[in-house]
């Protein structure tokens, strides 16, 4: 059946609809949809500084396609800078990397990277070799947050655009949700920060409502998709097995990914509300903030450090 | 019989399903979790195949 609004061939079913959409309008209704959040949630201002975490894979990239094009249309009223975070991964981030560095130049737009070798010395490989028992995504994870904070505050930014789906928030929702962390919960969101601090750069997530399969076809109907690759240690997150479940789930129920999305935006007001009067300490360390007297990546550098 | 290539494992396979959605719930691949293509475009799964078709399925989630 040809595309609902014109004639032309379909290339994607919409998740959780029976609407079927051709290339250009896919296109259309996928930038409508994101420029629909920033404007909705105020994601993006006019003189603001974005600095776009990018990792070289199809989320990122399709964001750093995006966030171009608004800004051309915006006669480049907003700056945009790239961050990406070397973790040290040989055979996949070393790869990403490189096509980084070929988006980049092509899109004219300044490359920074951030590795864990010179933040503590040693590489997630080398770290993961000393510690065989360790999750690499625990401690990974909480290095490159603060890596990603850091670094943006370093360039001046104003913003930080990450290129989080749809199904990334609704995992993360559902991990917080089995594990109590609710605290945690209250810092997701299209847009963090549960109190203004100017030592947070605010995170933000125009692909906040698009699924991770509409991000795809975004990115491969730009040619935006590398060949596959695959962090070799992402089997030991847990993540993935709530990524898997809900991918089950919403197969038998379609639309569970959206209501569980759309449900924690309803409440998120409220989380927000609860823990606003949470402190924010330096650290005592490394003077980065935190909300206990060490901040987590501190604890991760302590522990890799013999 | 159309031949799949799986882009994850790398590797062909042919199967005798013709109806993509088929030949999806055979491999127990879930359709949220792949794109396909013929040709270099993409298809939905609702397509239905001739024996001398080639597709290839790309995974849309990946680590890290
Ligand atoms: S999958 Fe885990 S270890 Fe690999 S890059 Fe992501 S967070 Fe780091
Ligand atoms: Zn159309
Ligand atoms: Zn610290």
């Amino acid at each position: 059946m040809p595309c609902k609004f014109c004639s032309e061939k379909p290339v994607i079913q919409l998740p959780n609809s029976e609407r079927k959409l051709c290339k250009s309008c896919f296109i259309k209704y996928f930038e409508r949809k994101a420029i629909r959040t920033i404007n909705k949630y105020k994601l993006i201002e006019e003189n603001d500084h974005v600095v776009i975490a990018v990792s070289g894979g199809k989320d990122s990239l399709s964001l750093l396609h995006l966030l171009k094009k608004y800004c051309q249309k915006r006669n480049n009223k907003i700056k945009l800078s790239v961050l990406q975070i070397d973790e040290g991964i040989k055979d996949y981030r070393d790869i990403s990397i490189e096509d980084t560095k070929k988006f980049c130049k092509s899109f004219g737009i300044k490359l920074h990277i951030a590795s864990y070798e010179k933040e503590t010395g040693k590489t997630l490989d080398k770290i993961k070799k000393q510690h065989k028992k360790t999750i690499a995504c625990s401690m990974c994870g909480v290095l490159r947050r603060y890596l990603l904070n850091k670094y943006s505050r370093k360039l001046k930014a104003t913003k930080l655009a990450t290129g989080h789906n749809l199904d990334d928030e609704a995992q993360s929702i559902i991990m917080n949700q089995f594990r109590h962390n609710i605290a945690l919960s209250a810092r997701l969101g299209p847009i963090t920060g549960v109190k203004k601090d100017p030592r947070f750069i605010p995170r933000i997530k125009p692909f906040y409502f698009l699924t991770e399969k509409e991000v795809a076809t975004y990115a491969y109907l730009h040619n935006l998709i590398s060949k596959f690759n695959e962090c070799p240690y992402c089997e030991e997150s847990n993540r993935f097995f709530i990524r898997d479940m809900l991918n089950d789930v919403e197969a038998k129920y379609p639309g569970t990914k959206h209501s569980i999305v759309a449900s924690f935006i309803e409440v998120l007001p409220l989380l927000k509300k609860k823990y606003k009067n949470q402190e924010i300490n330096s650290c005592r360390l490394c003077k980065e903030p935190t909300s206990s007297e060490i901040c987590s990546a501190c604890k991760v550098k302590e522990k890799i450090k013999s | 019989m159309p031949k799949i290539y799986l882009e994850k494992e790398d590797k062909i396979l042919e199967v005798k399903e013709l109806l993509v959605s088929d030949i999806l719930k055979s491999l127990k691949i879930n359709p949220t979790t792949v794109l396909i293509t013929k040709n270099n475009e993409l298809i939905l799964d609702d397509v239905k195949l001739s024996k001398e078709d080639r597709i290839s399925i790309i995974p849309v989630i990946s680590g890290g």
